[in-house]
């Protein structure tokens, strides 16, 4: 592992001295959009957003009915309120982030030098309360998932930014994702990658496999399955269990790295959350 | 904060009325996953819509309605501008009304 690293990070120097010391995250991107591109050659780059909206006339129909009168709008109300309560202390969610917590999604998740930790928009918005001695929230639904979905829509628009900084920590962060999405897992012996790359667009019993391209613009999603909004771990989670994997804990080390790898695969495209989906 | 978010666009001959409504639609038969014991019931009964002060639509609804109910419908005989109240009425007796002009 530390050998592949290492081979990588010399070929990564090798390469054109234009691009930023990114070099093997670079190419994976390249690869694939590229692959993606080719598998749907008439979906222009930023419809890849819609998921399977964008491959699909049919669903798209019904989705299109549905965002008339979308179902995450009494959350996204609910957020705005909960955002803006000042916490005990007087102080408000808008104090931990740049420019007060509005239009800042796409930053997120980011690597945290000085933490040697991936930080994510729930993680932040968790640490910003314990920060200033309130409880924090559930992870996967809920408050935490309404809060989300506020930010989210103010960063409506804004395309997704997700940095790897030259660190061998960040790089390695970026790799655990990589591995995470392409290793085969649980009883059904499949990955991420089986469903979502290689048989994207594909039927799976009545559903249709969505694009890893543009997989996380539309977090937190309102689920018609939940009946309610979740946040992007809480669908890693049952995504998971569908191939009869244990899933992993929300804001595990495992899913924030799978994020992060998800989130820069997705960079360049428009954030679209919170959306509503099957 | 009112419970009812409604839209009224105005079409060609037809205008459409959409409506979500945040209630949580309580069947009754549901228990509580700690106690055991049942979560009451508490459901819309009446919904009634009006067009300029006549009523122009009234839905009688049952625990069968999901929670958040979204309820669309068309009209004819309305312009841009007419007022359109929605109003519920649950089986508490609790009440909420929204207004808004056709688009």
């Amino acid at each position: 592992m530390k050998k592949l690293l290492t081979i990588a990070a010399t070929l990564g120097l090798m390469c054109t001295g234009s691009i930023a010391v990114q070099a093997s995250p670079q190419q994976d991107l390249k690869a694939f959009r590229s692959y993606f591109a080719k598998r749907f050659p008439d979906v222009p780059f930023q419809e890849f957003a819609n998921g399977v909206y964008a491959i699909d006339k049919a669903s798209r129909a019904q989705w299109e009915s549905i965002e008339e009168f979308p179902p995450y709008e009494l959350s996204v109300d609910k957020g705005k309120a909960l955002f803006e309560k000042p916490f005990k202390n007087g102080k408000t969610y808008a104090s931990c982030f740049r420019n007060g917590g509005i239009g800042i999604k796409q930053d997120y998740p980011y690597f945290d030098t000085a933490s040697g930790e991936v930080v994510t928009l729930e993680g932040a918005i968790n640490a910003c309360r314990v920060k200033n001695g309130e409880k924090p929230l559930g992870w996967k639904k809920g408050k935490i998932a309404d809060i989300s979905a506020y930010m989210a829509y103010t960063s409506r628009g804004n395309k997704i930014n997700v940095k790897i900084p030259s660190d061998p920590r960040a790089i390695a962060a970026y790799e655990q994702g990589k591995n995470f999405f392409y290793a085969k897992r649980g009883q059904l012996n499949m990955s991420c990658a089986d469903c979502h790359q290689w048989n994207a667009g594909n039927r799976i019993r009545a559903d249709l496999l969505s694009p890893a391209l543009g997989h996380v613009t539309h977090f937190p999603v309102y689920r018609s399955k939940w009946g309610a909004l979740g946040t992007l771990h809480r669908r890693y989670g049952g995504c998971n269990k569908q191939v009869r994997f244990k899933p992993f804990k929300a804001q595990s080390p495992e899913y924030k790295t799978l994020e992060y790898f998800e989130s820069y695969m997705s960079n360049g495209l428009k954030l679209n959350g919170p959306g509503a989906r099957k | 904060m009112s419970t009812i978010k409604i839209r009224a666009k105005a079409g060609g001959k037809v205008t459409k009325v959409s409506a979500l409504i945040d209630h949580p639609m309580e069947t009754g038969m549901r228990k509580n996953k700690k106690t055991g014991k049942k979560i009451p019931a508490h459901f819309i009964q009446e919904v009634v819509c009006e067009l300029n002060g006549v009523v122009v639509l009234t839905a009688l609804w049952g625990p069968a309605v999901s929670k958040r109910p979204f309820l669309q419908f068309k009209l004819d005989n309305a312009k841009k501008g007419d007022t359109i109240k929605l109003s519920w009425v649950d089986n508490k007796g609790e009440k909420d009304s929204a207004e808004a002009k056709i688009a």
